[in-house]
């Protein structure tokens, strides 16, 4: 008896946990599918199945251009902080020297610092190489917080591999470069797709920089392009659309991150449990 | 062979006369670390020092090369027998207060919540997988998206949780969550708790699953009443995990901008420590005084990370 109310309760439990979890967004979608004429009727189920506010969405805004602009951003940031994130883990991982603790720690306090910490002397950076109102501005500033992690958790990775892989290799006279490439690369593809899904997702959703650093219509991303989203008056936001928008940048996260949730689950923990 | 030339590898390490092969090993080491140690110095150490800078001038957004030196009178200043700066800013005080006070609440909720899934997520049961799937989606979701998608549920004339709230007879009439200034820390720390207890959980489901399952296995053969067990074995065993992802959390929640920027926007009452200094720094253009503001703030999180590795005693050049 007591074994059936723990597992009555624990069902209970689960059923209040999933309903938390997905319930907003269900409402999202939810809201986002009925005409302007009834989203100010409250309903908990979807009564209709009306696109109106998905194209809308894209008609009064350059919806289109954002999303562009953040896989543009999104793209580059993934591409650069691998290819620095693997040869900086390859040194960290699998040399020994000394100062390596003291840099590993420098990285790990890096990705603590809170961004508007950078803010003033970035933005004379960006207005230096001329890049404000520029794409590549936020290029360049997302390193502050993707490089930490991507050396951090490949680092972790590197360090799992077997020893003898690389003696082998160095007994062949293999060069170092060879050595990443030929002999590692491989190995860590597992690696280097959380960590890659990781950059694309924090470069996907930031807004701080992305705000400042931009000006106009068609150089935002999508975040800032939603936060901005206004109507005729302060009252009378666009619910429809700004849902709509929501949805529309969130399903392909959501996808990614629930197809690779194991992946993405173990890069998350990695840094954190084995620091 | 292999085993013998790492051998020679590790001895060499261990004597103070490092071989050849290991010398040009730790050359290539630096040559690799190079680009990614220049970009970070590009992007936060240079930065970094520059905002500092900034913060003893009186630079202005719209022309940052003009500027003058004035010391520390962004942070306190006598002028015509009053004290004026940061330090004597009441507004800069509040939105400290905001912070702290956002950071010890949602925090906590979060570990309690992360715990209560992570316990769930780590008993077996049919059905285990698509738990934790749901839960990962609040962590999926971008913050701003989180952020309007609640200030539309909170709405407060149109909003499903005052309908909901006012079908189950909790309140009477409808409240306005993000406006109303005692209702509106709430509502940030709600949004937050949502969005971030995922992955609370998951680091404290990942302390939980490298624990020894035979402790667990015998007090489950004693009979032992499970809350029991969990505070007198699990809660002491996975204490290290539970710090590491307190701390992580803390420090991610002293610098939030995003959700309150987008769910109150500039409203005195939940406006946070980054929220007032982006304010200074770009509403109003007041670079220097900004600076100065985002400096504190890098100060407060640099002397509490470095509290924290002293009193943890954290190693990170472990093997």
């Amino acid at each position: 008896m007591r074994r059936l109310l723990g597992q009555v309760g624990l069902y209970l439990l689960v059923a209040v946990i999933i309903f938390y979890a997905v319930f907003p967004f269900y409402y999202a979608i939810v809201s986002s599918l009925k005409p302007a004429s009834q989203l100010f009727k409250l309903e908990y189920f979807p009564t209709s199945w009306a696109w109106d506010n998905y194209v809308s969405v894209f008609r009064e805004q350059p919806f289109a251009t954002n999303i562009f602009n953040s896989l543009v951003v999104s793209v580059s940031v993934v591409a650069l902080s691998l290819l620095l994130g693997v040869t900086a883990a390859y040194a960290l991982g699998r040399v020994q020297f000394r100062g390596r603790g003291v840099l590993l720690m420098m990285i790990l306090g890096v990705s603590m610092f809170p961004q508007v910490a950078v803010l003033s002397g970035m933005f004379e950076l960006v207005r230096a190489f001329g890049l404000y109102n520029n794409l590549f501005s936020l290029t360049l500033s997302y390193m502050i917080f993707t490089i930490p992690f991507t050396v951090w958790v490949l680092t972790t990775f590197m360090r799992g591999l077997p020893k003898e892989l690389e003696e082998a290799a160095v007994m062949d006279g293999a060069s170092p470069w060879t050595i990443i490439t030929r002999v590692f690369m491989p190995l860590l593809w597992p690696a280097l797709v959380t960590t890659g899904l990781l950059a694309f997702i924090a470069a996907w959703n930031e807004f701080l920089f992305a705000l400042t650093f931009t000006l106009t219509n068609t150089q935002r991303t999508v975040p800032v392009a939603i936060a901005l989203i206004t109507g005729a008056s302060q009252h009378e936001l666009p619910w429809g659309n700004i849902m709509a928008a929501s949805v529309i940048v969130t399903v392909p996260v959501v996808l990614l991150v629930l197809f690779f949730q194991r992946r993405i689950v173990s890069g998350l923990t990695a840094g954190a449990v084995k620091g | 062979m292999a085993s013998l030339q790492g051998a020679v590898l590790d001895k060499s390490i261990a004597t103070s006369e490092p071989s050849e092969l290991t010398r040009s090993r730790i050359a290539s080491a630096w040559l690799f670390l190079a680009p990614m140690l220049f970009l970070l110095f590009l992007v936060a150490g240079w930065p970094l020092v520059r905002t500092i800078w900034f913060g003893f001038t009186d630079a202005n957004l719209a022309d940052l090369s003009s500027w003058k030196f004035v010391g520390f009178d962004n942070y306190l200043d006598h002028e015509d027998g009053k004290w004026i700066g940061l330090l004597v800013d009441s507004e800069w005080w509040r939105a400290v207060w905001n912070t702290v006070r956002f950071t010890l609440i949602s925090v906590t909720l979060e570990t309690i919540f992360g715990m209560v899934i992570a316990l769930v997520l780590n008993a077996s049961f049919p059905g285990r997988g698509v738990v934790r799937t749901a839960v990962l989606i609040p962590w999926a979701v971008p913050t701003i998206v989180s952020a309007k998608m609640w200030s539309w549920m909170l709405n407060d004339q149109f909003g499903i949780i005052n309908d909901a709230l006012m079908k189950l007879g909790f309140i009477s009439h409808p409240l306005a969550w993000t406006a109303n200034p005692d209702l509106s820390m709430i509502a940030v720390i709600m949004v937050d708790v949502w969005k971030t207890t995922p992955f609370m959980a998951l680091l404290l489901l990942a302390g939980l699953q490298m624990l020894p399952s035979d402790c667990f296995e015998a007090a489950k053969v004693d009979g032992i009443n499970p809350v029991k067990v969990f505070f007198k074995v699990t809660l002491p065993l996975i204490r290290p995990a539970v710090m590491v992802a307190v701390i992580f959390r803390a420090l991610d929640s002293l610098r939030i901008f995003d959700l309150i920027y987008v769910l109150t926007s500039n409203s005195k009452d939940t406006m946070s420590m980054s929220v007032y200094a982006r304010q200074q720094l770009v509403d109003f253009q007041e670079v220097g005084y900004g600076s100065a503001a985002s400096t504190l703030l890098f100060m407060t999180v640099a002397v509490l990370i470095i509290v924290y590795m002293t009193v943890g005693r954290v190693r990170f050049d472990k093997e």
